[in-house]
């Protein structure tokens, strides 16, 4: 347990600059738009959700409308149900910690897991609730600094935040680097696009997600026929 | 809202995150065998999801105005080479952070 977390700690380091700063960014816009010092603090705690947090500010400061915002929150989030059928395998099999595990499985800590390569002697289900509890850390940690120093950001922070996605470049690098056939990855880039030019930024995520599985359910007939045919 | 309005409506935001999170562990609980489409998925899938990651984080760069996701595209363009180079994330990850934050804040 103890080693578990000695190899998880560095590997979280990128999701803590990121997360420090993106949380602190929530913090700072959620006091400012007059959200409670408690409501503010409930969010990062009970929701963790980077995007749908600051959408939820939004939210809070319009009329009560609770059906409105499950609706918004499923279609933010919908794109959780593809790290579910990632880590499935890996992830059912846990015992008590998979609550804890499930429930904050954010972009961050998907992408960081899925590019793991735990050594064999070590309890992989430890090292999953690990970075999955450091990280939130992090973000709850973020919330609050954002929360007491509104008032004294002084260095020049503009630009921090594509912390996030060097971490996502850099993962999709490695994995590009580390695998021989990319078909996967790119149809991921490529129906990302072709549904952002069509749908525009705020709906291209579930078309995206849509023409992805679509994808690969030929693929996997394609595959299929093979198999019979030999 | 008032103060109430607001917890119920965190609550309910939480309950649909949590939904979205726990939604194929409870259609394919450990008891039973997922179809094979779903295995195959969850091998395939990660790559996938990373590309369309990259794209979701890159949602809001405007190419047609100004500075035309220069600053976007170089930060990419040294993260790759930096990774070929060393393999070495977290060096790939802060060099193109850095490289960011200085074109943005001092060039463009």
């Amino acid at each position: 347990m103890k080693e578990a977390l000695k190899y998880s700690f560095p590997k979280t380091v990128p999701i803590m600059a990121g997360y420090l700063f993106l949380g602190a960014s929530f913090g700072v816009l959620a006091v400012s738009q007059g959200l409670s010092l408690m409501v503010t603090i409930l969010m990062s705690l009970l929701i963790y959700a980077g995007s749908m947090q600051f959408a939820t500010i939004n939210v809070l400061q319009a009329n009560f409308h609770p059906i409105g915002a499950l609706l918004l929150t499923l279609m933010v989030n919908a794109r959780h149900i593809f790290y579910g059928i990632t880590l499935l395998k890996p992830y059912s099999q846990m015992d008590w910690k998979k609550y804890y595990t499930i429930f904050g499985l954010t972009d961050e800590t998907f992408s960081l897991v899925v590019s793991l390569d735990v050594p064999k002697s070590m309890d992989k289900n430890w090292v999953y609730f690990f970075v999955t509890g450091l990280n939130q850390l992090y973000w709850v940690a973020g919330t609050m600094l954002g929360i007491l120093l509104s008032h004294f950001l002084s260095f020049n922070t503009e630009g921090i935040e594509f912390v996030l996605t060097a971490l996502f470049v850099t993962i999709f690098v490695e994995q590009w680097l580390s695998t021989e056939d990319h078909t996967s990855a790119l149809t991921g880039i490529v129906a990302a696009i072709i549904s952002l030019v069509l749908f525009g930024s705020d709906h291209f995520l579930i078309p995206a997600m849509l023409g992805i599985i679509v994808f690969f359910l030929f693929q996997y007939r394609k595959i299929g026929d093979q198999v019979y045919d030999a | 809202m008032t103060h109430k309005q607001m917890l119920l409506t965190v609550f309910v935001i939480m309950l649909g995150t949590m939904f979205t999170r726990f939604l194929v562990f409870f259609i394919f609980p450990p008891s039973k065998e997922p179809p094979q489409f779903v295995n195959y998925l969850g091998k395939v899938l990660p790559a996938a999801a990373i590309g369309l990651l990259v794209i979701y984080a890159l949602k809001e760069v405007k190419l047609t105005k100004a500075p035309f996701a220069i600053p976007e595209f170089l930060a990419i363009l040294v993260i790759v080479l930096i990774h070929k180079w060393r393999r070495n994330s977290l060096l790939s990850i802060a060099t193109g952070t850095i490289v960011y934050m200085v074109l943005i804040q001092g060039v463009f």
